[in-house]
């Protein structure tokens, strides 16, 4: 799939659970929406996105979500 | 024949017991119940014509007098309630000469053409001039009468012969308390009086053709036109309809198996009797000439058609898929279900892609309407449903509609609405545009908040501010029923200032003392009930709209009882049942994640394949997928994505992109233009199964001529099984039904048998709750405890700018429903034969548009054109069109900007420009030669031999 349009996707989804007081719970929020909601192979792109291009265009707090919960989303 | 008995009046309900006399006969009733009532209860029939019980008594007729012991004169037994042991006479020799009398008049004004009528044997004014025992008409039409009065035949569906009418006003009562349009009246005094709907003929006033006229005509006088041509039906089938997710029940009152006419059920839990335009008429595209009943195959989508039988079209398409799926690996394939097809269809379906092709990449329409329900209420609530049933309504003292047209969308709920609103209940509508509910007759919203599209979130949260700070947060019931934590969280956020109503009055557009008014009119007001729709859910912000709804419903304690909760009005006929079912690729019937180890176990058990556990692709995955090479086949089973999903030239390239794409529908849709297989559908009248309405109403729809494709729709997907090498073992509907009961713990106790004594069944129906479960939430909700969420208002990145400064918005209108491929091929498009652009006046002479110009419509996605129509039911900087006509490229225009929770488009913003144009866009005269050269490929297809 179109990267640009996943990393869109994984912005919004940050965006909306950047508002929670506990920034580890909106990591792992965003972590788990992605995990349950995504196909494999988009996760996949994803965790490679953000390996291979530092994560090129992704909100610092889903960078850091799919950093630190990759063992969940892969 | 169904027939059902008609107590003349409505009935009562009262914790008094009345008992009474009647005939000798000792009968109890409610107090208020009228004696006319009272004496049907107890088995008398009493003469009548001017009532019947969908109707307040009115008292005209005389036919149904009596006479009470130790009272003086004769009453009319409809108008006068029944009081404690008093003794009613309902035939008498003074009694039965008065209503001779009466008879005789009404005849002697009206023709004897009983024998050559076509409502003979189903009329009762003929029954009651048998009833009196009336021999002979001493007046004669020597006298001035009606009889030459003139046939209004303009309406398709109906006609209207004044010389037949009686003047009962039943008719006009429907119209106001049914239906509540009000469209007629009774012109004139005496004998000059007569139905008059105000303009030179029906088809020009202000009726909706819901039918409730003719319904309750009681001669020939308002009459189905399919009748006057067919004659009087001879059986009868209670089914569903396939529409809007009101899901009424109708009688298809049938001649062998010609449909006579669809008769909208008395005893249906959704409408109660009542119907729409839709429902009631537009069933003519089932047998309409542009069906497809014989399979067709092609190599190419710019290959003519060849048909083929049904064992070639299904073995074509099982290899094409098998041949796929060994060359590009097994996610390389995928389907979409469809709302329109039954429950037990859409099972089916998700099983052959889940357990036959060993993937999860299966979704439906839902994802791009009510996707955002599913998520949202699944996540503050427990369940993705609605809280109510329809009937809760009218226990309500506060309606908040959110971008929901019910007028339009939901009618025959709508006119159910708008009888609690002139009882009495308040109105408030959130809507960008003035729709009907916001002033019509004897309707008036309360606050009409007129907020610009894509601030949904923006206004709960103004209005949750107002909650939290002025004391009117239901407390005992936040700490009895929600997650505290959660609660504290929501309170702190709602309070801060930036979410005050004057904060947020510039965004919305929405003066802030209306804010204020209309949230505590909603937190204050008694029981408060919220309904949406679509313009909630297409939103960037749906799903977080939708947990700000539950948010405010949970935190004044609205939910829970009758009258209150939380209602999304459904789309489509099966949205609800379609999601229920385990057509979205995260979860199984029932809404129970793939991941899930006990669900997972239990349907690889079931099912006897291994099942794959993580969640497929959503159908603008599959389409992103296909356009990167990597998704090269489709089942599209009765769903048509061209025209209804967003930015349709990415749709169709999408499908361009796939290697076989097998659709199953009725007609030759956009889809099917792009497809490889073509199995032919049956419509609802040609099958058996059920629907699940918008209140979780499962309601049977039952098979009532045969498919005129051979074969159901779930037997065709089961063939397709079969080829695939997994034969599915069902001989009936009823039988997957039972499998799903067997699988599904919300439908453990739903069963045709089940639905054939109780009529219908709202899930939850299980051990604990054998008749089904009106109200949700009643103790605690389906979660445990309710949580609120933190629903910050993030603005749309669809920005007006200097090239696209207006914002589009797109809905329906009452005469069509969704693609049109159904309302389109009937009478209908009387109303609407093309979609319009609507637009401000201001915003059109900026432009110099004149009302009926050709307008050419570009947004960052695409371009069309429409002609123009100027109305100030848009607000300065919106402009709204319908989506029903193909050409009409609404969904050029929208783009692919989707809802972060479930990508449900965000159809109802879209920054356009606007600008007069003289021809059609190139994307119109692009499709025109397309399509027409798609048609020339049905029209005149291969002969098998050829291929």
């Amino acid at each position: 799939m179109n990267i640009e349009q996943l990393v869109t996707m994984a912005n919004q989804i940050g965006t909306f659970f950047k508002s929670a007081p506990d920034k580890a719970q909106a990591k792992k929020d965003i972590a788990m929406h992605i995990k349950r909601f995504w196909a494999l192979t988009m996760r996949l792109q994803l965790i490679e996105h953000t390996q291979s291009n530092a994560g090129a265009g992704l909100e610092p707090l889903v960078k850091e979500a799919i950093l630190e919960h990759q063992a969940l989303l892969a | 024949m169904n027939k059902y008995t008609d107590f003349g009046t409505p009935v009562k309900t009262s914790a008094n017991q009345i008992t009474l006399e009647i005939d000798g006969t000792q009968i109890t009733v409610a107090e208020g119940t009228s004696i006319m009532h009272a004496a049907m209860v107890g088995g008398v029939t009493v003469p009548k014509l001017c009532a019947t019980d969908s109707l307040d008594p009115y008292g005209s007729c005389r036919l149904c007098l009596v006479e009470i012991e130790g009272r003086r004169g004769y009453p009319a037994s409809c108008t006068t309630p029944v009081a404690e042991g008093i003794k009613v006479k309902t035939q008498t020799p003074k009694l039965a000469d008065i209503r001779k009398g009466v008879m005789e008049l009404y005849i002697s004004d009206h023709p004897l053409d009983c024998l050559t009528c076509a409502t003979n044997g189903d009329c009762e004014l003929q029954d009651m001039a048998g009833a009196v025992g009336l021999r002979e008409v001493r007046y004669g039409y020597d006298g001035e009468n009606h009889l030459k009065s003139e046939k209004d035949t303009s309406n398709p569906y109906f006609q209207f012969d004044p010389s037949k009418c009686i003047v009962c006003s039943r008719c006009v009562r429907a119209c106001e308390e049914v239906q509540g349009t009000f469209a007629l009246t009774i012109q004139g005094r005496g004998f000059e009086s007569k139905v008059a709907s105000g303009t030179e003929n029906f088809l020009e006033s202000e009726c909706v053709s819901c039918g409730a006229c003719v319904q309750a005509c009681p001669t020939a006088t308002l009459i189905e036109k399919s009748v006057v041509q067919h004659g009087v039906p001879e059986h009868s089938v209670t089914t569903t309809c396939a529409y809007c997710g009101v899901g009424c029940s109708f009688d298809a009152e049938m001649k062998g198996e010609q449909v006579v006419r669809m008769v909208p059920s008395k005893n249906g839990g959704a409408n109660h009797g009542h119907s729409c335009v839709k429902g009631r008429f537009a069933w003519g595209y089932a047998t309409h000439q542009d069906r497809i009943t014989t399979p067709m195959i092609r190599k190419s989508i710019h290959d003519a058609w060849t048909e083929v039988s049904w064992d070639e079209a299904i073995n074509y398409a099982a290899s094409e898929i098998s041949r796929i799926q060994t060359k590009y690996g097994k996610e390389s394939v995928g389907g979409i279900t469809s709302s329109r097809c039954t429950n037990e269809e859409v099972y089916v379906t998700q099983k052959l892609i889940r357990a036959v092709l060993g993937t999860n990449n299966v979704d439906t329409c839902a994802r791009v309407c009510h996707s955002p329900t599913g998520y949202g209420l699944k996540q503050t609530l427990g369940e993705s449903a609605g809280t109510q049933t329809f009937d809760s309504v009218m226990h309500s003292d506060v309606i908040f509609v959110m971008g929901a047209n019910p007028t339009d969308g939901h009618p025959v709920f709508a006119s159910q609405m708008k009888r609690r609103l002139r009882e009495g209940a308040k109105l408030i509508v959130a809507d960008p545009r003035q729709i009907d509910l916001v002033s019509s007759t004897h309707v008036k919203a309360d606050y009409h908040l007129k907020l610009r599209p894509g601030t949904n979130v923006a206004l709960i949260s103004a209005i949750s501010h107002v909650i939290v700070t002025e004391g009117l947060v239901n407390e005992t019931f936040v700490k009895e029923r929600c997650e505290l934590d959660s609660f504290e969280n929501w309170r702190v956020f709602a309070a801060k200032p930036e979410n005050s109503p004057e904060a947020l009055s510039e965004t919305l557009g929405v003066p802030a003392e209306d804010i204020r008014a209309a949230a505590r009119l909603y937190a204050t007001g008694g029981n408060a009930a919220i309904y949406y729709g679509l313009g909630v859910t297409e939103h960037s912000q749906g799903s977080t709209t939708v947990m700000g709804i539950a948010n405010i419903a949970m935190a004044t304690a609205n939910v829970g009882r009758e009258g209150v909760g939380v209602n999304p009005l459904r789309g489509q006929n099966n949205v609800q049942g379609s999601c229920d079912m385990g057509s979205m690729p995260h979860e199984y019937p029932g809404y129970r994640h793939v991941s899930d180890d006990a669900t997972h176990a239990l349907f690889e058990t079931a099912w006897g394949r291994p099942l794959s556990k993580e969640p497929g692709l959503r159908i603008p995955n599959m389409l992103d997928e296909a356009i990167s090479g990597k998704f090269k086949a489709l089942y599209c089973v009765g769903e048509d994505i061209v025209q209804s999903d967003p930015n349709t030239q990415h749709v169709t390239h999408g499908l361009e992109s796939m290697e076989c794409v097998i659709v199953q529908d009725l007609f030759l849709n956009e889809t099917a233009m792009y497809a490889h297989v073509f199995f032919p559908g049956a419509s609802f009248l040609e099958k058996s199964g059920t629907f699940t309405n918008a209140e979780r109403r499962i309601s049977p729809v039952r098979r009532v001529m045969t498919p005129k494709n051979g074969f159901e729709d779930w037997e065709v997907t089961a063939k397709l099984s079969s080829a695939l090498g997994y034969p599915m073992h069902y001989t009936h509907a009823s039988d997957i039904l039972d499998e799903i009961a067997a699988l599904t713990p919300t439908f453990k106790g739903v069963s045709f048998k089940k639905l054939d004594e109780l009529g219908s069944v709202q899930w939850p129906c299980d051990d604990e709750h054998p008749a089904g479960t009106p109200t949700m939430h009643i103790d605690e909700f389906v979660r445990g405890k309710g949580k609120f969420f933190i629903t910050e208002y993030v603005p749309t990145t669809e920005k007006v700018n200097a090239k696209y400064p207006l914002i589009l918005t797109t809905g329906r209108i009452l005469s069509q429903y969704n693609v049109g491929a159904q309302t389109r091929r009937t009478d209908n498009v009387t109303w609407h034969t093309e979609d319009l652009i609507e637009i401000h006046p201001h915003d059109a002479e900026d432009r110099g548009i004149k009302d009926g110009d050709w307008v050419g419509i570009s947004s960052r996605a695409g371009e069309t054109v429409l002609h123009a129509k100027i109305t100030e039911r848009v607000q300065p900087g919106v402009v709204y069109t319908t989506f029903h006509h193909p050409e009409s490229g609404a969904n050029v225009i929208t783009t692919d900007n989707s809802d972060w929770a479930t990508n449900c488009p965000e159809y109802k913003v879209t920054a356009v420009q606007l600008t007069k144009v003289s021809q059609l866009s190139e994307w119109q005269r692009d499709y025109k030669a397309f399509s027409q050269e798609q048609i020339g490929f049905v029209e005149n297809p291969k002969s098998a031999a050829n291929v």
